[in-house]
């Protein structure tokens, strides 16, 4: 079939179902069956229209923060596949060729890395941003609510494009980072690359959208006599990681587009031909690669600090100092990109500069640590489940910044560049702050979110798991890269090699089983809530203002906006209660404005995935009938008459007086306990 | 065709770390420390990386092992005393300090920005010296006038231009032991980078540019050499042993290369850069003149990439793996 002489579905034909490829076209159509069994399910249930007006068209930041989180869980889900994958891949192929063909290990490498930064741990710590901020800052919602679930839409979209590949396609042979020119049509000329190019394209500008709006939400959106010195450290983190955002994912999407120019139009800019220069590439990857090293690390930080300072029972030590060190990361950040690519032969003043430059920023994080430590001094140190992750991560991730610094010492990295041993130490940095901090900032804001706590006994046994399991695999991973081991080899011959491989396997083995026990506590916790309910809305003991409002908070997050008189708000105002044994005085209630639901996000996403799916496959038709939807949404978004509703004084009042009583009731028990 | 670490086999000299640089005392001590824990993990296999074969390698290894013995410094009292602090201050331990309000103390601040600072100074130091001491592109000081190599990264085997010999060689480096190597490296397709871990200092392969690298073997051996930067399907195959040999023996090999071997001209190479995996070594008897400048220049094709298919469609990359 063709459409004014060109073919109707463009390069698209049923030889693109890797129907000789038994594994993806299993994993494939194991996705989707569950996937149809989940939609059927909800459709026959009757809970679409549920699913439709609270969440897919919901604009309140606590929704859209949660289903960011579910969308990370599921990809990060989806990146460890490929991990088992990997992990036996290498076992097996020692002097064999293995079960996976180059042709699809290649994709596997190149999938892990994609998911995991942009679909897992991206969603996860903006998910946990936008869920936190609002109620941290004491106010209502973002800044740009609509906003919020366009971005998270598009950031859906891109995820879904990536998964798409599996079974329609190919994903790209490139490494998570399509150097080119083997990013070029000539060395790739399938669609992987492409699939890449589109997803990333689309869900950088969901990226980039959320980055803004949390940006704006803390410079212009704080509870009254919040100044900026009075913001809980998570919110500066994150303030940081968000101007970070929007200041490096232009970057990355301007890089990104001029490889889809050479791609599509002929261009030359990274081809190493008529002027074009590859390296060019990568020096632009990197200045947006290195600041999303800290978009991770930095509210991953702010996490573990609210963490320990609760459970501590103590304000942050050295609040300040960690508001400056949060804040020379976000400068240095900029400064060290070029230690990604020391190998180039820049010549010894270059490479020294940015060796010097990438360990000034471990002096910051140092700092960071030792006043982790000094909050755990003198305190009544609690050892929740959330504590436990952030005991774990600085035992780890010392180890993970030490070979940092090893590796910016550049000669050190003439020997290490591209070895196990870099693959072990941005994992142990990654997995141990990143990861780890969004598994605490999971189970320390859980109850928040869903009114009942997470059960601790399994909750404990996957943070020792998970840390047995990240000894367990990266450790044989430096010792591989001592042993001169590259990484994303399909197959190798080094009998040296083979034991530490297969040790690494056995690693995920344990990873594996943290992840069983993580599933099992939430399943666990479902099904016990009733005993594990959190009346008061502060279940921790906590010091900031999201623990000022019950659990979940109600759609307006505050009854009355808090008004703020120093450090720790919350903690201000619970000390006095407790001295004058009382509540304050009940606030005089008011009707509140509430925006409302706007399924624009979710049509302005669902015709992005058409205008991407349609470039990959140059079905060029589709891909203006796409753009075209996409306009048309913003034009009836634009158009509506009626923007927000009101919640009245009366039902504002009921809840807030629930909440009163239940915390009236607590502070009854904690004077009995202390004149007992 | 595949290739073992036949270096593995051959016995080690005792007096390999002799001629490292020496340091303050404490460095020596973790100089000494270090390796040896390392090598008890080790046991068994020989490290490459902590096993080097030359000069470069040798300084490669003291700057990673100075670094590690700085670093632990620090890391192994936090690694330490973190859980301690956790268990100690629990909240039934009634002889541990209680201070819910304490927050702040300048003398513990100034202390705790000096320590990584300071640290970092020192480092930085080493980072500074070290990369201009051994950068890729310094000569080594030998008296000795050093042997020319060019260095072309086809998809996916390495081609050893010896120009001063006149001749090439394809997966297969043959080098003089105690001469230094000066090589030029370049890519005919996609990116790779050259690393023989047991002489130190990698380097990336990139086509139009030509990069300088000098390396030296110090002892006789065969040397695991390989690619380590992702260029495609047939990357785990990029592998070439390294021979550092005796003069003699070295002399001996050129020799044999022109005696029984084809000749390297325009076409043979045009069909050489073509795609193919797990190339067997061989070598070529002759070159045509100025090969590696007219891959430089790009004045020869560059690697075409994966074959069309059949019917002009979509690619058909070799399929992998042997």
């Amino acid at each position: 079939m063709t459409l004014f002489g060109m073919p109707l579905l463009g390069k698209l034909t049923i030889d693109a179902i890797p129907l000789d490829q038994p594994i993806p076209l299993a994993a494939g159509a194991a996705v989707v069956v569950i996937l149809l069994a989940i939609i059927g399910w909800i459709v026959f249930a009757g809970h679409l229209p549920y699913l439709w007006k609270e969440w897919i068209t919901s604009v309140d930041h606590k929704r859209i923060g949660i289903m960011y989180t579910i969308l990370g869980l599921v990809m990060l889900l989806r990146g460890f596949s490929d991990v088992m994958l990997m992990r036996s891949q290498q076992a097996f192929a020692y002097q064999a060729p293995g079960f996976l063909p180059p042709e699809h290990y290649d994709q596997i490498f190149s999938a892990h890395g994609t998911i995991m930064i942009f679909f897992g741990a991206m969603p996860f710590i903006i998910g946990i941003m936008n869920f936190v901020l609002p109620l941290q800052l004491g106010v209502r919602d973002v800044a740009f609510p609509t906003l919020n679930s366009v971005g998270f839409w598009l950031t859906a979209s891109g995820a879904l494009l990536v998964n798409m590949s599996l079974v329609i396609g190919e994903f790209a042979r490139t490494g998570w980072l399509p150097y080119p020119p083997l990013s070029e049509l000539t060395y790739s000329p399938g669609v992987g690359v492409d699939y890449y190019l589109w997803a990333l394209l689309i869900s950088g500008v969901g990226t980039l959208m959320a980055g803004i709006n949390l940006t704006t939400t803390i410079l212009k959106m704080r509870a009254p006599g919040m100044s900026y010195l009075r913001m809980p450290i998570f919110t500066w983190t994150a303030l940081a990681g968000n101007l970070l955002i929007t200041a490096a994912f232009p970057i990355l999407t301007a890089t990104l587009i001029m490889l889809t120019l050479d791609r599509y139009l002929g261009f030359h800019f990274f081809t190493d031909e008529k002027g074009g220069n590859s390296m060019m590439f990568m020096n632009l990857v990197w200045a947006w690669g290195h600041p999303e090293v800290y978009i991770l690390a930095l509210p991953a930080y702010g996490i573990f600090s609210e963490v320990i300072s609760t459970f501590s029972g103590k304000p942050l030590f050295g609040y300040r100092s960690m508001v400056v060190a949060t804040m020379a990361i976000f400068v240095l950040a900029f400064m060290v990109w070029l230690h990604h690519f020391f190998t180039m032969g820049a010549g010894g003043d270059v490479n020294g500069v940015f060796g010097i430059m990438s360990m000034i920023i471990a002096v910051p994080t140092g700092v960071k640590v030792f006043d982790w430590m000094l909050t755990m001094y003198g305190g009544r140190v609690r050892l929740t489940v959330p504590m436990l992750w952030s005991i774990c991560f600085i035992v780890t991730f010392v180890v993970g910044g030490a070979t940092g610094v090893l590796l910016a010492v550049p000669p050190a990295d003439f020997a290490l560049h591209n070895s196990m041993f870099l693959v072990a130490h941005f994992h142990n940095v990654i997995v141990s702050s990143s990861l780890f901090a969004a598994f605490a900032g999971y189970s320390y804001w859980f109850p928040k979110a869903f009114g009942f706590r997470l059960v601790e006994s399994w909750g404990r046994a996957a943070v020792y798991l998970a840390t047995a399991g990240l000894v367990g695999v990266f450790g044989p991973m430096y010792i591989l890269g001592l042993l001169g081991m590259t990484r994303r080899m399909q197959h190798y011959d080094v009998a040296s090699w083979h034991p530490w491989v297969l040790a690494a396997s056995f690693g995920v083995l344990i990873l594996i089983a943290s992840i069983v026990c993580q599933v099992t506590q939430l399943v666990v916790s479902i099904r016990h809530r009733d005993e594990l309910r959190d009346e008061t809305g502060d279940p921790w003991d906590g010091r900031s203002l999201e623990w000022a409002t019950s659990s979940p908070p109600p759609v307006y997050n505050f009854a009355v906006l808090p008004d703020v008189h120093g450090e720790e708000a919350y903690w201000a105002v619970k000390s006095r209660a407790l001295e004058q044994h009382r509540l304050r005085e009940e606030p005089h209630y008011e009707a509140i404005e509430i925006p409302l639901n706007s399924p624009t996000g979710f049509v302005c996403a669902f015709f992005s995935t058409v205008v991407g799916f349609a470039m990959i496959w140059h079905i060029w038709w589709m891909a203006i009938v796409g753009l075209f939807g996409a306009f048309a949404t913003f034009v009836v978004f634009a158009w509506r008459d009626r923007v927000e509703y009101e919640v009245s004084a009366e039902e504002v009042a009921k809840l807030d007086r629930e909440n009163r009583a239940s915390r009236s009731n607590t502070l009854a028990v904690s004077r009995r306990k202390v004149a007992a | 065709m595949r290739e073992q670490d036949t270096a593995d086999d051959h016995p080690r000299p005792s007096n390999m770390t002799s001629d490292i640089p020496r340091g303050p005392v404490w460095l020596s001590i973790g100089r000494i420390a270090v390796p040896a824990v390392l090598a008890l993990a080790l046991s068994g296999c020989e490290g490459n990386i902590l096993d080097p074969a030359g000069p470069i390698a040798a300084g490669e290894k003291t700057i990673l092992l100075n670094a590690t013995v700085i670093m632990l410094c620090i890391i192994v009292p936090i690694i330490i005393v973190t859980p301690i602090l956790a268990w100690w201050f629990r909240p039934g331990n009634s002889k541990a300090t209680y201070l819910p309000e304490w927050a702040f103390s300048g003398r513990l601040e100034l202390l705790i920005w000096s320590v990584p600072f300071i640290t970092i100074v020192f480092l930085g130091g080493i980072a500074w010296v070290g990369s201009h001491d051994l950068d890729p592109a310094k000569p080594i000081a030998a008296s000795k006038k050093p042997l020319e190599i060019e260095v072309v990264s086809l998809d996916w085997k390495w081609l050893f231009i010896y120009p001063e010999q006149k001749i090439a060689s394809v997966n297969q480096l043959f080098i003089p032991t105690g001469t230094p190597v000066h090589f030029q490296l370049t890519s005919a397709s996609v990116w790779d980078s050259f690393y023989v871990p047991k002489l130190g200092s990698q380097i990336y392969t990139m086509k139009g540019m030509a990069v300088q690298l000098y390396l030296q073997a110090d002892r006789d051996g065969e040397y695991f050499g390989l690619s380590t930067h992702f260029s495609g399907d047939g990357f785990s195959d990029m592998n070439f042993k390294t021979h550092a040999v005796s003069d003699e023996a070295f002399a001996d090999w050129v020799r044999m290369a022109k005696a029984n071997g084809r000749a390297l001209d325009e076409p043979t190479y045009e069909d050489l850069s073509k795609q193919s995996i797990g190339v067997p070594p061989s070598t070529f008897a002759s070159v045509a003149p100025k090969l590696f400048e007219k891959i430089v220049m790009q004045t020869v094709p560059a690697g075409p990439g994966p074959a069309r298919g059949t019917q002009g469609g979509p690619q058909v990359t070799p399929k992998g793996g042997t």
